[in-house]
């Protein structure tokens, strides 16, 4: 009995551990963004301040274009994650399941995508999309974000579709079905888990970008939710508050859209493990 | 007659079809610029100067190697991406390995290890230098009542362990990317093959040695590669954190080019260093591609 109890205490322990190192800043954020101005300093390394305050977050709110950023940044995450999971499933599913001459060469270009300091490229972007009218605006952010994203994508979906038994689909096409409905219908279905991390991982990361949104937009109009922050910065340099106030308000989106990948992704591997 | 032809024909641009709209996207916004960003390494390009342009060949790259501060960044560079791929690996393995144990409430669990990542990168930075600040951060204190520092001082501003703070703020930031990649490669190994290992008798290290290891080495190889010349490009955080001081301390090469690139505006010189760190990644990736193919030759 006792020995199947102390490596289970010592798990525990362990997933605490991460737990509280994963989550400590972000309760510090929370922290800072509802304690008072005047008691910011004073009562800094306090766990908890002694009073709150939503001042912060009314400020943000009503007298900056944050909701703007907000919106902003929802459409340009989205649509890049819907967009670069089609695209990677596609090409994914290609590099894992056909063997042709060309392949090598499309890794290496989609490597080479990953080996270069995008800095370089944000001169001549600008200089190609501005005559296509694709600066400052939320169209021209999704095509960059897109494109930067799919090289990394597609070895995710890739090595999710390796993982799948190759005769489910061979099974289907001698019951008459195109590789594309096989595709679609058998393979794609068992790889929902690698469609929700590929989701995850690319919302986030078009949620974050700074420097082509700082480049590509000026004006409030179109600029994302990184732009405001940096803005913040500039603008009211001292006022950790409010800036904090931003952040954990442009957190939660990216927290409620984990909360829910988690919950599908747990929920994708526990029916491959029934059917496996 | 045409009909084979045909069929071979459409059989040989079937995976193109598939490809199709990620290749063109990616020579579309990726390839075709970064040409023309290769060819402002050998012009003069500034922003502010409405007379440069002109093309001046390698005089970038002359200047480059009598630049103390890029070697400098090259040295940090190294520093900056060894310590945090390692950390962000060996810490994403460890709990990969403790989420693919089934236990009660651990969708929840999952969610909230991996929320670090949902983080904008650019906030973490602030978060982090937040935390550092001796003013308003717990962490300096923390630090003085274990002893570690003589009084509670800002870490970021210290010359010699700077970096640290950066590598702390990439480590929490990049665990879970590492932890979601192998906990869906431990997902994917048959439960059948542990069950049989235990059956004859092997202990946790030998299931671990000769099933776990095996299985994870493709993802493993293929993850660290991307992971190194993603952090070996990312600024944000230092660039948020330090800006590379204090005393160049923490200028890594992507920080210098993007100071080049955004304070000075000198595009023509920060193409030329980013081509360097892209010739250098580019002779690391081959290295670990070679080790991969020989790795799975092996098997």
């Amino acid at each position: 009995m006792k020995r199947s109890v102390l490596p289970t205490i010592a798990h525990r322990l362990a997933i605490l551990c991460y737990i509280a190192f994963a989550l400590f800043p972000l309760f510090w954020l929370l922290k800072v963004s509802v304690t008072p101005n005047d008691l910011l300093y004073s009562e800094g390394v306090r766990l908890w301040p002694s009073r709150t305050t939503w001042d912060h977050y009314a400020f943000v709110l009503q007298h900056s274009a944050f909701p703007t950023f907000f919106k902003n940044s929802v459409i340009v995450a989205a649509s890049t994650a819907v967009v670069v999971t089609i695209c990677a499933s596609l090409s994914g599913y290609a590099l894992s399941r056909f063997s042709f001459r060309a392949k090598y060469l499309i890794v290496a270009l989609m490597l080479l995508t990953q080996m270069f300091p995008l800095v370089m490229l944000v001169a001549p972007i600008f200089k190609i999309l501005s005559p296509l009218g694709l600066t400052n605006s939320l169209t021209g952010l999704v095509i960059v974000y897109t494109a930067f994203n799919v090289p990394f994508a597609t070895f995710l979906m890739q090595s999710f579709f390796d993982g799948i038994p190759k005769d489910l689909e061979e099974a289907a096409m001698i019951d008459g079905a195109t590789k594309f409905i096989a595709f679609r219908q058998i393979i794609l279905p068992l790889t929902l888990p690698g469609i929700a991390a590929t989701l995850g991982f690319v919302f986030t990361a078009a949620w974050s970008e700074l420097l082509f949104a700082l480049m590509l937009i000026n004006g409030n109009s179109a600029a994302t939710f990184p732009v405001g922050l940096l803005t913040f910065v500039s603008k009211f340099s001292v006022d950790f508050g409010q800036m904090m106030a931003a952040g954990v308000m442009a957190l939660i989106p990216a927290a409620l859209f984990f909360l829910l990948i988690q919950r599908y992704l747990v929920q994708g591997l526990t029916a491959g493990a029934v059917k496996g | 007659m045409r009909k084979p032809w045909l069929k071979r024909l459409a059989h040989a641009s079937e995976p193109w079809l598939y490809s199709a709209p990620s290749l063109i996207l990616i020579i579309a916004v990726m390839l075709v610029p970064l040409v023309v960003g290769i060819s402002y390494a050998f012009r003069d390009i500034q922003l502010l100067n409405p007379f440069s342009g002109g093309f001046i060949g390698i005089e970038h790259f002359r200047d480059l190697a009598k630049d103390a501060a890029f070697y400098t960044a090259l040295k940090n560079t190294l520093w900056w991406t060894g310590a945090s791929v390692i950390l962000q690996f060996f810490f994403g393995l460890f709990l990969a390995l403790l989420l693919d144990k089934p236990f009660w409430g651990r969708g929840l669990v999952q969610a909230l290890v991996f929320l670090p990542w949902a983080v904008p990168s650019f906030l973490a930075g602030l978060n982090w230098a937040w935390l550092f600040n001796p003013v308003i951060g717990p962490i300096p204190h923390w630090l003085f009542a274990l002893g570690l520092m003589d009084q509670p001082g800002n870490i970021l501003s210290d010359p010699r362990h700077a970096m640290w703070g950066p590598i702390v703020a990439n480590v929490w930031w990049g665990i879970p990317f590492f932890a979601i990649t192998l906990l869906a490669a431990l997902q994917a190994i048959p439960r059948d093959l542990y069950e049989a290992a235990s059956i004859d008798g092997a202990n946790w290290f030998q299931r671990f040695r000769s099933i776990t290891l095996p299985f994870l080495a493709p993802t493993i190889a293929i993850t660290v590669l991307l992971r190194t010349v993603w952090i070996s490009n990312f600024a944000d955080l230092i660039v948020v954190m330090t800006g590379g001081g204090p005393a160049d301390r923490t200028q890594i090469v992507a920080s210098y080019i993007f100071t080049q690139a955004f304070k000075r505006l000198d595009f023509g010189y920060a193409s030329a260093i980013a081509l360097v760190l892209l010739v250098l990644l580019l002779v690391y990736s081959m290295l670990i591609i070679l080790l991969r193919q020989t790795l799975l030759n092996k098997d």
